[in-house]
């Protein structure tokens, strides 16, 4: 069979010593931020792109990729102790992890956490194997009408996903295109937006922008209302859940993968709107619907379970179609470029031992972490407790040597400190900055497809009606838009959001 | 009367982006459908940004929101000010002095600033930065720079 063959072939790629070794500091690392409230995988993958360069492509990769689910595992780990979430994509399990923490079942929230997050990790592995390939099939037969109008889905969903009103999120989206565009125009040669700045030739980089909006802004959003952690220290001495614990987890693990995993594959917060939607409808389903938001182990299996599915999912447009679902992968996709891989649907047929090698990893990395997680439980307990104060000095020091580092040019760190200053107003102003980051790198590469479309067709707007797989995609998109401005939509989106 | 600040501040904001764009694309070459110019794309999409802007002042004065909260103005000063700082004189003065500063004038951010513990960090992330960044990936930063003699 073919799985399997391919399936080996990963194994022994992503086996090597080398690897491995990438993919266990990929997955601490990720962890370690995770675990850290206040530094996300984006600003971490962002500092950390320049150090890669001089890696392997497939060893690189690995290590981005570990990065990222690993923090969904550390995340879990602050929320359940200190009522922080120390990621996003965990916010929902600080309601029943942290009441079962204070009811001294700290030990058995965080295995279940794990164990949820190990079998969702482990199925999203064989949907990436599977989907992976057909999906690609199908892309390679797309033409710039139809990568146009994914783009506009895409660009859609992740205003329809993103917190707040839909009309700042269209504004952001427009924003993000806009920026997206300073630079040299590649068909014209013409330098657009550059006001006669030579450093901005080839245009602002997305790292930079990103380190901005999700480094400084956020440290300063951080700032602004710094709390004091208390930590629950008491003895993790039990971290077996009993046999009625495993019963009452099976069901929402199950639940909580299959949304996630569905969730994760759309654009924008994939992860965190999983978790969400998970714990909610775990919520309605559950015999134990009373004790949720005071300690029901339910409530941590499915969103933990759920989060892990859809950070992993999320890798299968990058993967496939070379098109980023959230800030995260378009850094991974700009990792790629910078190994001299053209991210598309020919990587999985041009580089087998590259996609395979990924896909497999990601299994081994959900292994580790799982060994690595329990064991390693008191380091994180001591690392939650660094004081903030301490830790966002050198996450600047960090950002601002890695900006610079990109092009040797101090050009970046000004660009980044302006990104700072306006993602942290946008937040204030209710503005979220996923769709502006999506949009940017999708910029440059809509007007491509849209150029190359409109030639093709000699001008005729219709051809992007005309083609069944544009049309359906363009369907879609409206669809979204349409559900999100009736008002029973909006209010469960609201709702949804608040919890 | 303004009954959203928020909405009104970002479609200002919306406003001043999309009209920038729609402005200096004119000095670049429009094209056509069939062949577009480099002041196409960007034309449209500053037009749908002023639209999107228009519509926040719309409902701005049309329903209520959240009120804006303060903004942390001295933190955003001190936040983004070091930054720059530290672009400015990370190779003219080098390392060893651009980042202690940066760590202290950030440090100062915090409520809970304290001069020893920050002292500290910023001695063990010059430290650190010397040996990891300069040293083991050879990133060209002066550890004293011309300023110093360097």
């Amino acid at each position: 069979m073919d799985l399997i063959a391919n399936l080996s072939l990963g194994l022994q790629t992503a086996l090597t010593l080398g690897n491995l070794f990438y993919c266990l500091i990929g997955v601490f690392l990720g962890t370690l931020i995770g675990v850290l409230p206040g530094l996300g995988p984006t600003a971490t993958i962002a500092m950390l792109l320049p150090l890669t360069f001089t890696l392997p492509p497939i060893s690189s990769l690995i290590m981005l990729a570990g990065i990222y689910y690993g923090s969904q595992y550390g995340g879990s780990t602050t929320s359940i102790l200190v009522n922080l979430p120390g990621e996003a994509a965990s916010v929902v399990t600080t309601l029943d992890g942290y009441q079962m923490a204070r009811q001294g079942r700290a030990g058995v929230a965080l295995a279940t956490s794990a164990l949820g997050s190990f079998f969702a990790g482990t199925v999203a592995t064989f949907l990436i194997a599977g989907f992976g390939p057909p999906l690609a099939a199908i892309a390679l037969t797309f033409g710039p009408a139809e990568y146009f109008s994914l783009m506009v889905l895409g660009l859609v969903a992740s205003m329809v996903l993103a917190h707040g009103s839909l009309l700042h999120a269209a504004g952001m989206a427009l924003l993000g295109l806009l920026l997206g565009l300073i630079g040299t125009d590649v068909t014209s040669g013409a330098q657009r937006f550059t006001f006669d700045i030579p450093y901005l030739a080839d245009g602002i980089g997305f790292v930079t922008v990103a380190m901005g909006v999700f480094g400084l802004g956020e440290i300063i959003r951080n700032l602004e209302s710094e709390a004091t952690r208390s930590v629950i220290v008491a003895q993790i001495t039990n971290l077996m859940p009993t046999r009625e614990d495993f019963k009452r987890i099976v069901p929402p693990i199950l639940r909580g993968t299959a949304i996630g995993s569905a969730l994760g594959i759309l654009p924008g917060s994939g992860s965190i709107l999983g978790a969400f939607a998970a714990y909610s409808i775990e919520k309605k389903v559950s015999k134990n619907a009373a004790q949720f938001g005071r300690g029901a182990i339910e409530g941590v299996a499915a969103p933990e379970s759920a989060n892990n599915a859809g950070a992993q999912t999320s890798f299968i447009p990058m993967l496939t179609l070379g098109i980023p679902s959230n800030p995260v992968m378009a850094l991974m996709i700009g990792a790629m470029i910078i190994q001299g891989i053209q991210p598309g649907p020919s990587v999985i047929t041009e580089q087998p031992a590259l996609f395979w090698g990924i896909v497999v990893s990601m299994w081994i990395g959900n292994l580790i972490l799982v060994i690595l997680n329990l064991p390693l439980i008191g380091l994180w307990v001591r690392l939650i407790m660094v004081p903030y104060q301490l830790l966002y000095p050198a996450i600047l020091v960090f950002t601002g040597i890695g900006v610079f580092s990109l092009n040797n040019s101090e050009f970046d760190i000004y660009v980044m400190a302006l990104f700072g200053f306006l993602g942290y107003v946008l937040l204030k102003l209710g503005c979220e900055p996923a769709p502006m980051l999506l949009a940017f790198i999708l910029g440059p590469l809509m007007e491509e497809y849209l150029r190359r479309a409109m030639l093709l067709s000699r001008g005729d707007p219709w051809v992007f009606i005309r083609r069944p797989i544009s049309a359906t995609l363009l369907a879609m998109a409206a669809l979204a838009l349409c559900a999100v401005l009736l008002p029973s939509f909006s209010r469960t989106r609201e709702e949804a959001f608040k919890e | 009367m303004i009954r959203s600040t928020k909405d009104f501040w970002a479609g200002l904001i919306y406003l001043f982006f999309g009209s920038t764009a729609v402005i200096v694309a004119r000095d670049y070459d429009m094209g056509t459908a069939l062949k577009m110019g480099p002041a196409y794309f960007p034309t449209v999409l500053g037009w749908l940004l002023m639209a999107v802007g228009g519509l926040a002042l719309i409902r701005a004065f049309m329903s209520s929101d959240a009120p804006l909260g303060a903004l942390a103005w001295k933190k955003l000063f001190l936040i983004v000010g070091s930054t720059i700082l530290f672009g400015l004189i990370l190779r003219r003065a080098g390392l060893i002095v651009a980042v202690p500063l940066l760590v202290l004038t950030s440090g100062m951010a915090s409520r809970h600033f304290r001069w020893i513990p920050t002292v500290g960090l910023a001695g063990g992330l010059t430290a650190f930065c010397i040996f990891v960044f300069l040293k083991g990936l050879g990133v060209p930063i002066p550890v004293i720079g011309p300023w110093f003699g360097g």
